[in-house]
Formats: C-alpha cells, sequence, structure tokens
C-alpha cells in the first residue's frame, strides 16, 4: 500500500541549451515519480539516460526546463532544500581536513552548538566505523573508506532525504556489496527516504524496495519494479530466488534501452547476434 | 635528521671545504675567488660594524614589498583571468611565452620613466614575479574538483564561503607553488636590477664591490644574500613538505 509522499516529481523535463550551433539536448524526461516516506528506491538505466541529472534536479542542484518538483510540499527550484542530502559519485572528502573535520563540514557552517557537532560526529563516525580513523587524513583511506567519510558527512546533517549518485561506482564488486550493507543500516537507522542512482542492476535489486528502470535518452521511467524485500535485509538476499527474478525482469527492460544508448551502429551489431 | 638530510649536508660540507682547500692550497687564485671561512669572517666584521644595516633594511624591505605584491595581485589576477574565459583564451600564449622574454630588458625604460628610485626596481620585481603567481592560481583553480560546487551548493554555501572554505584550500598547493616561485623571482629581479643600476642597496654594493677588487666586501654579500635566500627557500620548503604530507597521508 503506498505511503505518504515525501517528494514529487511532476512532468519534469531537462533540455540543455545546444552549443556551438549544436542542437538543444533533450536529457530528461517528461518524468513522474511519488517518492513515498521512508523507502528506499533505487533507480537505474543505460549510460547517459539523464539518471544523474533526474537526481540533481530532485536534489536542486538543476532547474528543471518543465515541470515541478516538491519535497515535503515545498518546491524545490535551482536550490538544495534543507533535509535534503546529497553522496556523489566522485571522491567529495576534503583532503586538507581530518576524517572528523570532514564529518563536522556541515554542521559548523549550519551554527550547531559544539558539545552537539562532537556527539553526531562521533555517532556518525561510529556508525560508518571510522571511530579509529577520526584524526587520519581522506589521503590515508581507501576510496570505500573516502566515501564513508562522505557518507557521515551527510548522515551527521540528518536528512530526510538522502540522494546518492552511484556512490559506489568506483568500488570493486565485493566492497561494493558491503557498503551496500552499510547503506541499508543507515536508511533503517535514519528512516530517511533513500533515492539510489546505480548502474549495477543488482545493487539496485538488493537494497531497494522500488527500482526504476529509465529509458535510454530522454531518461523516462519504463517500469517501476516493486521488490516486496522486508525492512530487515543485507546482502546474503542475493542468494534468494527472487533476486535473480528481480535482476533478470530489470535486464529484459533494460536491454533494448542499452542498445539503443548504444547508438544505431552498435544496437544492430548486438541485436544480429 | 633523515638519511637524505644527512647526505645533503655531507655534499654541501665537502663541497665547501673542496673551495677552502683549492683556495688555500693556491689551486683557486685568491684574486679570483677567496676562501669560504674568509668570506664567513668578512659577513661577520660587515656585520657587527653595523655598516650594512641600511642596505640590508632596504634591499629586504623591497624584496618583500614585491613578493607581496606579486602575491596578492599575481592570486586576484588569476582569480579574475578565470571566471573570463574568453580572456584567459586571448591571454594564455602571453603567459605560456612570458618568461622566454628577458623582462629585464625593459629597467632602462622603467629608470627613464621613473628615475632612479625604487620605483624601476619593484616594478621590474613585480613584472618578473607576478606572472609565475597568476599561473600558478589558474593552475589550481582548474585543478579544484568540480564535485566541490556542488557539495558547497548541497551545504548551501555561497560564493564567499565557497571559495574561502572550499576552493582555496583545495588550490592550496598550486597556489603554494607560485609563492615559491614568486619568493625565488622577487630575489633574484631585486638583487639584479640594484647590481644592473640603483642608487643603493645590497647588489650595488656587490657590483661596487666587484668594480672595486674588493673581493672579501663582495664575496661576504654574496654570501649574506645566499644565506638569506636559502633560509626563506628552507622555511617555505618545509611548510611545503608538511603541506604535502598531510594531503599525501604522510607518503610525501
Amino acid at each position: 500500500m503506498p505511503g505518504e509522499v515525501h517528494a514529487r516529481v511532476d512532468k519534469v523535463t531537462r533540455v540543455y541549451a545546444g552549443a556551438g550551433g549544436h542542437p538543444p539536448v533533450h536529457a530528461l524526461g517528461p518524468i513522474d515519480l511519488d517518492l513515498r516516506k521512508g523507502e528506499f528506491f533505487a533507480v537505474v538505466g543505460p549510460s547517459g539516460c539523464g539518471k544523474s541529472t533526474f537526481l540533481e534536479v530532485l536534489a536542486g542542484l538543476q532547474t528543471p526546463s518543465s515541470g515541478t518538483v516538491t519535497f515535503e510540499g515545498k518546491p524545490i527550484h535551482g536550490e538544495v532544500a534543507d533535509g535534503i542530502g546529497v553522496v556523489f559519485q566522485e571522491d567529495a572528502s576534503f583532503p586538507w581536513l581530518t576524517v572528523w573535520d570532514n564529518a563536522a563540514f556541515g554542521l559548523r557552517r549550519s551554527g550547531v552548538a559544539a558539545p552537539e557537532i562532537r556527539r553526531r560526529v562521533d555517532d556518525a563516525l561510529a556508525f560508518m566505523g571510522l571511530k579509529d580513523f577520526a584524526k587520519a587524513y581522506p589521503s590515508q583511506l581507501s576510496g570505500g573508506m573516502r566515501q564513508r567519510v562522505c557518507i557521515a558527512r551527510t548522515l551527521v546533517l540528518q536528512p530526510r532525504l538522502i540522494l546518492l549518485d552511484e556512490p559506489f561506482g568506483a568500488l570493486d564488486a565485493q566492497t561494493r556489496l558491503l557498503m551496500g550493507d552499510e547503506v541499508l543500516r543507515l536508511w533503517r537507522r535514519t528512516g530517511a527516504t533513500v533515492l539510489l542512482i546505480t548502474h549495477a542492476l543488482d545493487e539496485a535489486a538488493m537494497l531497494s524496495d522500488r527500482v526504476g528502470a529509465m529509458s535510454a535518452r530522454p531518461g523516462c521511467f519504463i517500469e517501476i519494479i516493486e521488490t516486496n524485500w522486508p525492512r530487515e535485509r543485507d546482502s546474503t538476499i542475493v542468494g534468494n530466488a527472487a533476486f535473480g527474478e528481480i535482476t533478470g525482469r530489470l535486464w529484459e527492460r533494460l536491454r533494448g534501452e542499452s542498445l539503443k544508448a548504444l547508438g544505431h551502429s552498435g544496437a544492430s551489431a548486438l541485436a544480429a547476434q | 635528521m633523515t638519511r637524505i638530510g644527512l647526505i645533503r649536508l655531507v655534499v654541501v660540507i665537502v663541497a665547501v671545504g673542496a673551495l677552502e682547500l683549492a683556495c688555500r692550497l693556491g689551486l683557486i687564485n685568491h684574486n679570483v675567488i677567496i676562501p669560504p671561512s674568509e668570506m664567513a669572517s668578512a659577513l661577520w666584521t660587515l656585520l657587527a660594524s653595523g655598516t650594512l644595516n641600511a642596505e640590508i633594511e632596504r634591499t629586504l624591505g623591497m624584496i618583500a614589498l614585491v613578493i607581496a605584491i606579486s602575491i596578492a595581485a599575481g592570486f586576484a589576477i588569476g582569480c579574475v583571468i578565470h571566471a573570463l574565459p574568453r580572456v584567459r583564451e586571448a591571454l594564455d600564449p602571453f603567459f605560456a611565452t612570458y618568461y622566454a622574454v628577458p623582462v629585464f630588458i625593459f629597467y632602462p625604460v622603467l629608470i627613464a620613466i621613473f628615475g632612479l628610485s625604487i620605483m624601476p626596481i619593484v616594478l621590474i620585481g613585480v613584472a618578473t614575479a607576478v606572472v609565475a603567481m597568476i599561473i600558478a592560481t589558474l593552475n589550481g583553480l582548474d585543478r579544484v574538483p568540480r564535485v566541490l560546487a556542488k557539495v558547497a551548493r548541497v551545504h548551501r554555501l555561497g560564493r564567499i564561503a565557497t571559495a574561502l572554505q572550499l576552493q582555496l584550500p583545495a588550490a592550496a598547493p598550486y597556489l603554494f607553488t607560485g609563492v615559491k616561485l614568486s619568493v625565488s623571482y622577487g630575489f633574484i629581479a631585486v638583487i639584479a636590477a640594484e647590481f644592473i643600476l640603483a642608487p643603493a642597496g645590497l647588489g650595488r654594493d656587490i657590483s661596487e664591490a666587484y668594480a672595486d677588487f674588493d673581493n672579501r666586501r663582495m664575496y661576504a654579500l654574496i654570501l649574506f644574500i645566499l644565506i638569506v635566500a636559502t633560509l626563506v627557500n628552507a622555511v617555505l620548503h618545509g611548510f611545503d613538505m608538511r603541506l604535502a604530507q598531510r594531503r599525501s597521508g604522510g607518503r610525501a
């Protein structure tokens, strides 16, 4: 049964103006989505279909060309609303700050009292398994740990909507599975609504309550699949038969779109096989 | 002291020792180079007499002024040019070839315009050092990861806060390279300008000692400048290493 709508994307499109005599690029939409409060929603789709554009429009980092985005009933228009946290694919840790100071960055900006900053940062670092690395610099950490620092920096701000833009894209498969477990723990603990952009079908199928499969550019949802996983879950569900079914169904929907994204000649060649 | 530091010290001691020995044994004509110990002794005498104080104050003051102007102006100009891509595109070839042109050829022109004062020296010093800082600033700002701009927006930082809290620290290693180059160019330009033509200063003193065949004074002054320049660069290098070690997790 659908829950309370937390964020709504209504007939949103994003068209980039053409530069240097090139025609405009229709990157996204029209796209509609109701994100339910507290759900874990993943978006998968072929390369270049507009997944990250979708996340940035939802975050308020980009302004939609048409349509509206609302979060908790208030419109979002080119500015990140209070209560939204974003974790990016790229390493966005600050190399000049220690892990602790990285995590505290946003709180210090928000004028939160020092004891409260200490409590929240210590708590987030402990939760993300970074307690022993509080005084380390990001360069002393692995890629996965640096990404955890960025998640901790988001977590301390207690966001109600967490947007993850392929945060594990640069990590190896095993680390990605384990990071997935951590994100699930985080999601359960915070009760936040999570939207994850990923190119990995298994990751989407494992983590999410619902998975939105996007078409090739301009990206639109061609199907939204309910996984029906219990809230208490972890990466062991990859051994579940239903997991294979969900992944298979996603690929069935996305194969043609991925071929389109590869381009006409590539698509023809592969289709002929 | 680290092993490499020890090797470095030994190399310097051996080189100075070899020069001392060569001078003492007459392998090097005393009229060409005096032994390092005599240079040090002459410098000590000069410093103790206090007769150098005014020259030191004038020259080091001018170097400090040139460095300060070059760093501040170079950083500001670099930021402005970085924000104006078309201007940058137009200026890039000039920056790329700037140090291929000997800026010092304009020194006589500056003397003709401003007279024999500190102005031509400061201007030629700034002209020599400022472009290094501009290039370093452009380089540093180019290398600020794009994702930081998004992070700034997520944290709702304004333009100034973004610049001060994210862009500046991210670009700091490159900016510091500009600072180091500006310091080196500042030293070179001021001393060289004084040496060519100036009413006073350490460079002018060296030039006069050279013309008077006063080797003791000339080498004492050269030693003094070497010591000051080395100390300043050692301090900057130490700071740079600390910065690099912090960013590379102690692997610098």
